[in-house]
Order: C-alpha cells, then structure tokens, then sequence
C-alpha cells in the first residue's frame, strides 16, 4: 500500500517537474524542475530496489550535470526573452506530435488494451545472487562480465574532459612574447646607429 | 500493486515530455540539452524497470552506461554552446546555418 503511494507521488512529481522543465520562461528555473524531475526518479528507481543506480542518478546529475547547465545559464547573459519567441507558435504542433507518439508507445505497449504484460524470462547469466545487495551483485557482475564495457565507459569520459577542455580553453595572449634574444644579441652599434649631420631646416629622410 | 505497466508509462511520458521540449523550445539550446537529459531519464527508467522486473542485472548495467555518455554529451554539448555564444553572442540555434563549411 505505502509502495502504491510512493510510486505515484514520485511518478507524478516526475512528470509535473518534467513539464515544467520544457515549459518555464527561465531556464534557471527549467534546470531546478530537471534537479527535481532526476531526484523523483532517483526515487522509482529505490522503489524496485535499484538503489545503487538511484544514486548514481543523484550523485551524477544532480551533482555534475544539473549544476554544471545552472553554471552555464548563469555565465552566459542571454537574452532568454527573445529566444522564447516562437514557443506559442510551435505550441500545437508540437502538442499534436507528443499526443500522437504518446499513443503510439502506449498502444505498443499494449497496456491499456491488453491488461499486463507477460515478461519473457531471463537468460540467468545476470541474475542477482539472492541475500546480497544491489551494489555488490552490481559490482560482480561489472567487473567481470562487462568489464571491458566498463573501461570503454571511461575512455568515453577522458574524451569528453579533453574535448571539453579543448574546446573551452583560450590561449593567453603572452605579455613578452615577441623577444628574440638571439637577435638582439646579433645587433651591433654599426648596424643599429647611423650618425647624420642635417643642414639646418632640412631634417633627414629615414 | 505496481506491476512493470506502471514504469514503462511513467518512462514513455517522460520520452514524450522530451520530445515535446525539443519541440517547443527550437531557439533555446539550452532547454534543448535539458528535454535530452529528460529522455535520457526516461530511457534509463525503462531499463531499471525491466531490469527490476525481469529479475536480471543487465538493464541496470546499461543504464549506467546510458548515464556514462549521458554525462559526456552534455558536458561537450555545453562546451560547444559556451564557445558559440563567444563566437556570435547568442546561443539562437537558428543562425548556426552561417556556419556553412
């Protein structure tokens, strides 16, 4: 009963602060409804029992990609008003094909028309050991069975940080950049002087 | 009871609400990299909820994938949002057609 309950208060907080998210005039506030929206269905997740992956989701969203969206909303001085421009004019367009996808997905569930779905079984090779816990049979099976996925997993990371940081990084303009010294130490005082008498009112041609 | 129904429409309203922010928002790349994150959300929970259900780790194991490049793509994607709005002084998707070459 208290688990029929809970499901629908995260899964209706989920969908409300994810309609929000696409419809708030401030972005600011579209990533607090997405903060909102991640931390709900962290929520589903520990209701069947995924607790590690529910926080991943908190620890990995909400901690990483949710403040790094409110650090770039809040670098960059955008003129959010003008960008919000043709939101009413895409409005029923944009309504008619989320309503026509939405009951596409459902149809194809079949979940209104067919009752429950009948789950195939699976193949047993990722089965949880009974009487341990989510993060370890996790943890067992990842760095065994998945493990050069694993490691895939984070050469994709090292070439988001680079490319991240290749992108983003401006070089220094260096204040003394243009010393040559070698040449200077090639100058001489014949080369570098030239002596001129100037008549009075003539001045000289450089 | 809460059977797997439950999840996999909570997940396909959360696709269709991204689907529907990508729509809506044309101009505003940022709350474009939001309505993907959403679907992202929605597609990891279809996996939990499988995975759950079918009594088998996999689905979370991909979920967790599905989050490692979820975190890469918006980290490069906001990367190259920061240096177009250097660029140009506006993150207006629609003028990104004069990058031509």
């Amino acid at each position: 009963m208290i688990q029929t309950i809970a499901f629908y208060l995260f899964a209706s907080i989920v969908i409300g602060s994810g309609v929000l998210t696409i419809m708030a005039r401030n972005p600011v506030h579209s990533v607090l409804w997405l903060i909102l929206a991640f931390f709900n269905a962290a929520g589903l997740m520990v209701l069947v029992g995924a607790e590690f992956l529910a926080m991943l989701l908190v620890v990995v969203y909400v901690g990483a990609v949710a403040v790094l969206f409110l650090f770039v909303v809040m670098m960059l001085d955008i003129d959010f008003a003008e960008l919000r421009a043709g939101f009413m004019q895409n409005f029923p367009l944009g309504i008619a094909v989320a309503i026509v996808l939405l009951a596409e997905i459902l149809f194809g569930l079949g979940a209104i028309s067919a009752g429950p779905i009948e789950l195939g079984t699976a193949d047993g090779s990722a089965t949880p050991v009974p009487g341990q816990s989510n993060i370890e049979n996790i943890g067992a099976l990842l760095y065994t069975h998945y493990a050069f996925l694993f490691e895939i997993a984070g050469m994709i990371l090292l070439v988001a940080m680079v490319g991240a940081i290749v992108l983003t990084h401006r070089e220094q303009k260096a204040v003394r950049g243009h010393q040559n010294i070698s040449k200077q130490n090639q100058r001489s005082p014949d080369e570098a002087i030239v002596m001129r008498q100037p008549s009075i009112g003539q001045g000289i041609d450089l | 009871m809460i059977g797997i129904e439950h999840y996999l429409v909570v997940s396909a309203m959360l696709f269709v609400l991204g689907v529907l922010g990508i729509f809506l928002n044309r101009k505003n790349i940022i709350v474009i990299l939001m309505a993907i994150e959403l679907i992202l959300l929605g597609v990891n929970l279809n996996l939990v909820a499988f995975s759950a259900f079918l009594d088998d780790l996999s689905g979370q194991i991909f979920a967790m994938f599905v989050l490692t490049v979820a975190a890469a793509e918006a980290a490069i994607g906001l990367a190259i949002l920061v240096i177009y709005f250097r660029a140009r002084g506006t993150i207006a998707v629609d003028d990104v057609d004069r990058l031509k070459g």
